[in-house]
């Protein structure tokens, strides 16, 4: 566990923290995606919104998730320290302390949910709230350290924004709102278990308990097909909602065609199998053949995520109908 | 004094105040066009007396 007092005591500060240093505690790319589905949301929601207060719901939905990478890199810097790929945030590389991550994500968590509540609508706020609270508190102080499950309970947190852009726009939440949280929902361990097959030896030597470095690589690729199985139906079902039209739903058959083919290769792969070699010796990182159908399905994953809110967002902006 | 006279600590924290009074300012601008925005709406609505 980390904490103010838990710091690992051979972090020093390497430099003065600079404000790029800072921001990197926001985890940009994160947030980058997050202001995409939550404006996908926004959007979806056909209510008109004064242009003005709908980016600052994209502000603050952009800050809160900030906030929550904020606080999970004051929290994580002792695993963080551990793993190759990060070991260099700021907290963890002793650019920035500790302390003031912690100080940074809790102002930016009271600053974005008090101005989506006084300049937006408060429903949007606690939707906010909840999910600064559930990706801080429920999935990186406690589940991500205590069960294989932690990404599927934790994605909730990650899928949420669609419903927040959603709520501000509206001041309700339907279930069209619910049905994108959804489809991020079912999407995300197939996408986060397919990296960790070629990325979990630093989990491993972290202590994280991913899937692959707790039950194997085999059942981690059986679960991701039926992940995928669940998943494809959910991202094809906004055609019948009344939430896509035609060419979201072509592009959501085609693409979830080719996810449930490359979540099928993936099965047949011997994907993540090496990893355990790797774990037991620094010096084998040679996974690269065997993972590629793993590398494969995570990178598709992300495209065709991104052609799903990009068709989405794109029908409602041109008023294309829906079916 | 000239910013190559300083030292990287002072240059670091300089940046920092500038990062820091640019978002406060942004913060305050925010907030008086989101007052004049909602204020300009509910002006409006208002039923003619």
């Amino acid at each position: 566990m980390t904490g103010l007092a838990a710091q690992p005591a051979e972090i020093r500060p390497a430099a003065p923290a600079r404000w790029q240093d800072y921001f990197q505690l926001l985890k940009p790319r994160v947030m980058s995606l997050v202001v995409f589905t939550g404006l996908t949301g926004l959007v979806c929601a056909d209510r008109p919104i004064h242009p003005f207060l709908g980016a600052v719901a994209i502000l603050c939905i952009a800050v809160g998730a900030g906030a929550s990478a904020a606080l999970n890199m004051w929290f994580d810097a002792d695993i963080d320290g551990k793993m190759r790929r990060t070991r260099g945030r700021p907290v963890p590389s002793g650019k920035v302390q500790g302390a003031d991550a912690l100080a940074l994500g809790i102002t930016l968590s009271l600053f974005s949910v008090g101005l989506m509540g006084m300049a937006v609508n408060w429903l949007a706020a606690f939707l906010l709230a909840f999910t600064i609270l559930f990706y801080a508190v429920v999935y990186t102080m406690w589940l991500k350290r205590s069960t294989p499950q932690n990404i599927v309970i934790g994605g909730l947190a990650g899928a949420l924004p669609p419903a927040i852009g959603w709520a501000a726009a509206a001041g309700t939440a339907p279930l069209n709102a619910w049905l994108m949280v959804l489809i991020i929902f079912m999407w995300t361990p197939a996408h986060f278990w397919a990296l960790s097959l070629y990325t979990s030896e630093d989990y491993g030597k972290a202590g994280v308990p991913m899937m692959p470095v707790v039950k194997g690589a085999k059942s981690t690729r059986q679960q991701i097909l039926v992940y995928s199985l669940l998943f494809v139906p959910i991202a094809i079902a906004p055609a019948f909602t009344g939430l896509g039209g035609t060419a979201y739903l072509a592009i959501a058959c085609g693409g979830g065609l080719v996810f449930l083919v490359l979540a099928l290769r993936l099965l047949r792969s011997h994907a993540g199998e090496q990893l355990m070699d790797v774990r037991t010796d620094d010096g084998l990182y040679g996974v690269k053949a065997d993972a590629r159908d793993a590398r494969n399905l995570f990178a598709f994953s992300i495209v065709y995520l991104f052609s799903l809110f990009a068709a989405l967002l794109a029908e409602h902006a041109l008023g294309l109908g829906a079916l | 004094m000239a910013r190559q006279d300083l030292t990287p600590e002072e240059k670091a924290r300089g940046g920092r105040n500038i990062a820091l009074a640019l978002g406060l300012i942004a913060f305050v601008l925010i907030v008086f066009v989101t007052t004049i925005v909602r204020l300009g709406a509910n002006v409006f609505d208002r039923a003619p007396i």
